[in-house]
């Protein structure tokens, strides 16, 4: 292992050599750069020359095609849909990110207690995760999105609460395999309490797969979002998620293609780029493949 | 750390009379311990009745084959063994005026690291490769010195310094995987003493690393004894490694110790079937030249144990007391104890 003298100084941390391997993967490169600019855009979205007000009508217009003026052309309102999208995305991404961390947040914690603590605990705990697995979760969002308050905060419950379950068992059997390791055990002959061994030693090793999790649950929850949006359960109107806007365009889309075309095209390229960037994160940070 | 109920005061019987013409304070004394672990075909009984006594700034060799209990035992000391499927049934371990198998866990997670402390057989292992090894140091000050940032990071670099690391502070906030095996031993060995414990428990400790790092990490090990006054427990089964390091060795087999003695007495005068036929596995490098003989059989299975002595399908002395009884112990020499029926000598 060579190591350049001033590296040498601070230790090359295997963070560091992840990122490192990441920035030579193309496809990830290119998807991470897009995804930035993506998140740019739409977090200025209010503040952006052109894409400010998305509810702005202008009847008289009515639906234009693409032109100079609206690249992505308007809606039947007259309404920019370049504005929209970008607006869209806002919730969108939000309703991603925001699901994925509770997932991230309840299914790390469950699943590291689970797996560290071991034997009738980690049983238990498995068994209620199995009995929620096996209900149809799609069924329960719809069930508690229709019970409930269809607000932008259930979404994120709803979604979230549906995929810490996989996230739980993920970590549980990376706590399972790292508890093993000797420095486990070593940090527990210095003394080290339970909560410190768990949240220091155990779950940053299980980072890696867990952040690549995260990077695919965003994706699957953008889609889960659209599809509820779709049937008319998620993002309520004046809101809009790229799920509704295609919803919108689906009704008209024999006359006005682009209305659906082009929240779906970003929808699409958004999912695309975070694929990609999951599994460059995965080669980045597969310690089987750290033999460089 | 003077024991006002177990301490010296050990004059009472005559065995203890005799144990104690190796003079020095008892730091720790296991009593009776039994550790089993139960798993699907029975279960194991991993240590059996095991007794020991360390002293003060001694080194007590742990001597036995694979799977004759030597690491459950020490496990069970400072109560690490998994449980389940482990689980200590019965014994006692005195320590510092305490029996530790009746402590609350909180209690024996304060003498853990601070009043004994452990070092384990792989050193490639038994560092976090997560975070940097003057973490790993100042996590154990915090743990239980209270210390502030600053202060733990001095006198983690000072001992890194001590244990004989070059550039200490560079290696503080490296990772381990920067590291040689050896030089982790060094921190593991570092870690475990930032506290001065009382005992030291090495388990294994230069089996992963090479021979001449080996002696090395044996000659740093002395030293720190002697400077810290720490009472070590040497697990190994390698009898080089006690001859050249341990004051006092004891022979473990099936979970029990079969003799124990002086080191140099042990090896001029073994008295046990198994720890002579142990001896006579090693090569020698004076003297003349006999074959090697390899001990028959394999160790016993710790799976309902028969009654009588775990060694008898392979000793070529048993008679049929040894089958039907284990043998008490026997003083054959000063503080020279052997658990068998045999008169035997090499």
């Amino acid at each position: 292992m060579q190591t350049s003298a001033v590296e040498a100084e601070r230790g090359t941390s295997l963070w560091r050599d992840a990122w490192r391997r990441l920035r030579r993967n193309r496809m990830a490169v290119v998807s991470g750069s897009f995804l930035l600019l993506l998140g740019v855009v739409t977090l200025l979205a209010p503040v952006l020359p052109g894409m400010s007000d998305p509810e702005l009508q202008n009847l008289e217009l009515g639906a234009t095609s693409p032109s100079f003026a609206h690249p992505f052309g308007t809606d039947i309102l007259g309404r920019d849909l370049l504005a929209r999208v970008a607006h869209g995305g806002r919730i969108s991404i939000l309703v991603g990110l925001v699901a994925t961390l509770v997932s991230f947040a309840v299914g790390v914690g469950y699943g590291a207690a689970a797996g560290y603590f071991g034997g009738r605990v980690d049983n238990w705990m498995m068994r209620f995760v199995d009995v929620l697995y096996s209900l149809p979760y799609m069924f329960l969002v719809i069930l508690l999105m229709v019970y409930f308050s269809r607000s932008i905060v259930m979404l994120f419950v709803a979604l979230g609460l549906v995929q810490w379950l996989t996230m739980a068992r993920i970590v549980r059997g990376q706590v399972l395999s790292i508890k093993q390791n000797e420095y486990v055990e070593a940090a527990r002959s210095m003394g080290t309490g339970h909560f410190a061994i768990i949240f220091r030693h155990v779950v940053p090793n299980t980072l890696g797969p867990i952040i690549v999790y995260a990077t695919l649950t965003v994706p699957a929850v953008m889609l889960q979002e659209a599809f509820l949006s779709f049937l008319g359960l998620g993002v309520q109107p004046p809101q809009a998620s790229w799920g509704t806007l295609v919803n919108d365009g689906a009704r008209v889309i024999a006359f006005f293609p682009w209305l659906s075309l082009f929240p779906g095209l970003a929808l699409a390229l958004t999912l695309f780029c975070l694929n990609f960037l999951g599994d460059g994160l995965r080669d980045a940070l597969d310690p089987h493949l750290r033999h460089d | 750390m003077q024991n006002p109920l177990f301490g010296n005061d050990t004059m009472g019987t005559v065995m203890q009379a005799t144990a104690d013409e190796t003079g020095g304070i008892r730091v720790l004394e296991v009593e009776d311990l039994h550790t089993i672990f139960d798993t699907e075909d029975g279960v194991v009984r991993a240590v059996d009745g095991l007794s020991f006594v360390l002293r003060q700034g001694r080194t007590l060799g742990l001597v036995g084959e694979s799977g004759s209990g030597k690491s459950v035992a020490n496990l069970s000391i400072l109560r690490l063994v998994p449980q389940p499927p482990g689980r200590i049934v019965s014994g006692r371990i005195r320590f510092g005026g305490m029996d530790l198998l009746a402590l609350p866990e909180s209690k024996m997670r304060a003498i853990r690291g601070k009043r004994i402390s452990m070092i384990f057989q792989d050193p490639m292992t038994s560092l976090n490769p997560y975070l940097r090894v003057g973490r790993q140091l100042t996590e154990v000050l915090e743990q239980h010195e209270r210390m502030g940032r600053s202060a733990a990071r001095a006198r983690a670099i000072d001992m890194l310094a001590r244990v004989g690391i070059p550039e200490p502070a560079v290696r503080f906030d490296g990772y381990p995987h920067e590291m040689s095996g050896g030089m982790r031993q060094r921190v593991m060995i570092a870690m475990a003493l930032l506290c001065k414990p009382e005992i030291l428990i090495a388990d294994e400790p230069t089996t992963a690393l090479d021979v001449t790092v080996q002696a090395q990490i044996l000659d740093l090990m002395r030293d720190l004894r002697q400077e810290y006054g720490t009472a070590v427990v040497l697990i190994t089964h390698d009898l080089g490694i006690v001859a050249g390091t341990a004051d006092e060795v004891a022979v473990m087999y099936a979970g029990r110790i079969v003799e124990q003695a002086p080191t140099a007495e042990l090896f001029a005068n073994p008295r046990h079937p198994y720890t002579l036929a142990l001896l006579r596995s090693l090569p020698r490098l004076t003297g003349e030249r006999d074959r090697l003989v390899p001990i028959p059989g394999r160790p016993p299975r710790l799976i309902d144990p028969a009654s009588g002595c775990p060694f008898v399908p392979r000793c070529a002395h048993a008679q049929d007391v040894c089958r039907r009884e284990y043998p008490a112990g026997r003083n054959v020499g000063p503080a020279h104890d052997v658990h068998c029926w045999v008169d035997v000598t090499g």
